[in-house]
């Protein structure tokens, strides 16, 4: 196989936290671990599922890589070079090909900038020289690949549904023309039909450009749909990895298990067999 | 692609223009701001008697002589000293404007700039520049003002700056209060992961966000200004003779309220009312029309 064009390696991210239970007039603090030394690689092309309960460090982890917030240890190799002792400068060059979609598309957003002033905004910062027209007939191109209506350029975001506001998130995302994109729960603040569709327009463009996701979420069955391997987190701790299907179909540690037999069942019939035999497995232990 | 019309947008701006002018009290507010802005302006190109000459006839006999007429010229009567109210009032309305928007307007560049700074920069600098204003803030400052007033002696740019001084300080705690719950926006975090540099963030980010809370505190803070140099001024220390201001004339005209001259009260008194009102519903239009969840 190639080379991983990420690969992160025993990551921690700790935060200082207030503890209460301490007592006295300085409050003491004490070390919460958001994210305990977590391993994996990414391939080129590949999406990798990082899935947990609330809570488990998914976000801070991916935040971490692209050091929005601050690592206590740890490396995270992109192409060669380890991103958390690059300079400012060094890693503003490589932030151009690591974008971020995040969960609330509104709250995305700025809501005094139109549309495309969103979308331009990668492009004012890492092509300073690019004119005022080219800018904007990318940003067009880049509103009618994910679906939009190029005409509606000069809308505010407060003027669009949620959905439309993540595909301009994605449009935002993929105009620096990025080797990685970290997805935060993009489609979890989404109804269910509208996540249908913007997780098939994110897999559609990925194999359209060959970029890597990074995939956050907490919802399993939409994990499924979209990754080729996933990443189980607990507590910060990387439970299982493997291929999709392994994990799915086949998952080896206990928490997977139960989170995977938490998945709802689209059909009522079978949903209350399953929670029959739940219960009824419960009264005899 | 150029050939498909673009769709113009509804900034959150222009809708807020439309429900402040569907406010009938903002309106009002402003039509009156705007025509005592006028008056004070063209009005002088119709008076008789300048703000400073004195008419001999009437002087010390303002209560007989000195009454508001149109066949001598003096419109809203003379003061004591025969001078034409007309005239002073409109000078005074120039001189109390100017300190009211100047003082507000350095408020706001100030308080946001310092506000923002530190609120987004947060931890032991926001500790540091918050301390300093909590420090300031406990100083009494009409004390200073007329210590410095005494010292330096009378002039605008003294009660400019004393009055810069001291509205500053109340705007940047707002303004810090609003960064703080800005900078942990989502799109703000989506603005540094693409690596825009910390000023473009505040100034492209914060700040157009943070306007709207500026514009009503600033709308609030000039009838705060004229109040304070009217104060100042009630006290004899704000602007000097032969200029005047709405303090100064009010002061003049309650000091004489027993000679029967009662014009020399209430013609600054009226402006002067009819300001504060109308910059307090402008302020009040401006906020339920920059923030409509907040009615």
């Amino acid at each position: 196989m190639s080379e991983p064009i990420l690969s992160v390696k025993d990551m921690k991210v700790w935060f200082d936290v207030r503890d209460d239970a301490a007592g006295g007039i300085f409050p003491k603090t004490k070390k919460l671990k958001a994210v305990d030394g977590v391993t994996f690689d990414l391939m080129p092309g590949e999406t990798l599922g990082i899935v947990g309960e609330s809570g488990c460090g998914k976000s801070t982890l991916a935040r971490s890589i692209i050091r929005l917030v601050k690592a206590t240890s740890g490396e995270a190799v992109w192409m060669g070079r380890d991103l958390l002792s690059l300079s400012d400068a060094d890693m503003l060059a490589v932030r151009k090909d690591i974008q971020m979609i995040f969960q609330d598309p509104l709250a995305s957003l700025n809501p005094r900038m139109t549309c495309g002033e969103i979308i331009a905004e990668p492009l004012k910062t890492h092509f300073k020289g690019m004119g005022k027209t080219e800018r904007r007939e990318k940003v067009k191109a880049m509103l009618e690949k994910v679906g939009m209506d190029p005409s509606q350029i000069n809308r505010y975001p407060h003027e669009f549904s949620g959905g439309q506001c993540q595909r301009i998130g994605i449009a935002r995302a993929l105009i620096t023309n990025p080797k990685l994109i970290i997805c935060d729960e993009p489609v979890s603040a989404l109804d269910v039909s509208v996540q249908a569709q913007v997780v098939n327009l994110l897999m559609a463009l990925q194999k359209e450009l060959g970029i890597s996701l990074l995939f956050i979420a907490h919802d399993l069955s939409v994990v499924k749909h979209i990754s080729d391997r996933i990443m189980v987190l607990y507590f910060g701790n990387v439970v299982e990895i493997g291929t999709s299907q392994q994990v799915i179909e086949q998952p080896k540690h206990a928490y997977t298990q139960k989170l995977i037999a938490s998945i709802p069942i689209p059909d009522p019939r079978k949903e209350m067999a399953r929670r029959k035999v739940r219960r009824a497995e419960r009264a005899a232990s | 692609m150029n050939t498909v019309t673009e769709v113009k947008g509804r900034s959150l701006w222009s809708d807020a223009r439309r429900r402040f002018f569907q406010n009938k009290a903002a309106v009002a507010g402003l039509i009156a701001l705007t025509a005592i802005v006028l008056i004070s302006f063209i009005g002088p190109f119709f008076a008789v008697w300048s703000f400073e000459e004195i008419d001999w006839n009437t002087m010390g006999s303002a209560a007989t002589l000195g009454r508001p007429s149109f066949e001598t010229g003096h419109f809203f009567g003379t003061d004591d000293l025969g001078r034409d109210i007309y005239s002073r009032v409109l000078q005074g309305t120039q001189i109390s404007l100017k300190v009211g928007v100047i003082g507000a307007a350095i408020a706001v560049i100030v308080g946001t700039v310092y506000g923002t700074v530190a609120g987004y920069v947060g931890g032991r600098t926001d500790q540091i520049m918050m301390r300093i204003v909590d420090i300031l803030m406990s100083i009494p400052f009409m004390f200073v003002l007329i210590l410095l007033l005494v010292i330096f002696g009378r002039s605008e740019t003294m009660i400019f700056v004393g009055i810069g001084m001291l509205a500053w300080l109340d705007m940047s705690r707002i303004v810090r209060g609003q960064t703080l719950t800005l900078k942990n926006k989502e799109f703000v975090e989506a603005a540094r992961a693409t690596g825009v540099n910390t000023p473009t963030i505040i100034r492209r980010h914060i700040v157009p966000n943070l306007l709207g809370i500026v514009a009503i505190y600033a709308t609030l803070l000039v009838p705060l200004m004229i109040l304070t140099e009217s104060f100042i001024s009630f006290l004899g220390l704000g602007v000097q003779e032969p200029n005047t201001s709405w303090g100064a004339l009010i002061s003049e005209g309650a000091g004489t309220i027993r000679y029967d001259t009662e014009w020399q009260l209430l013609f600054p008194l009226a402006f002067f009312v009819v300001t504060l009102f109308s910059f307090f519903f402008i302020g009040d239009g401006l906020r339920d029309a920059l923030d409509p969840k907040d009615r």
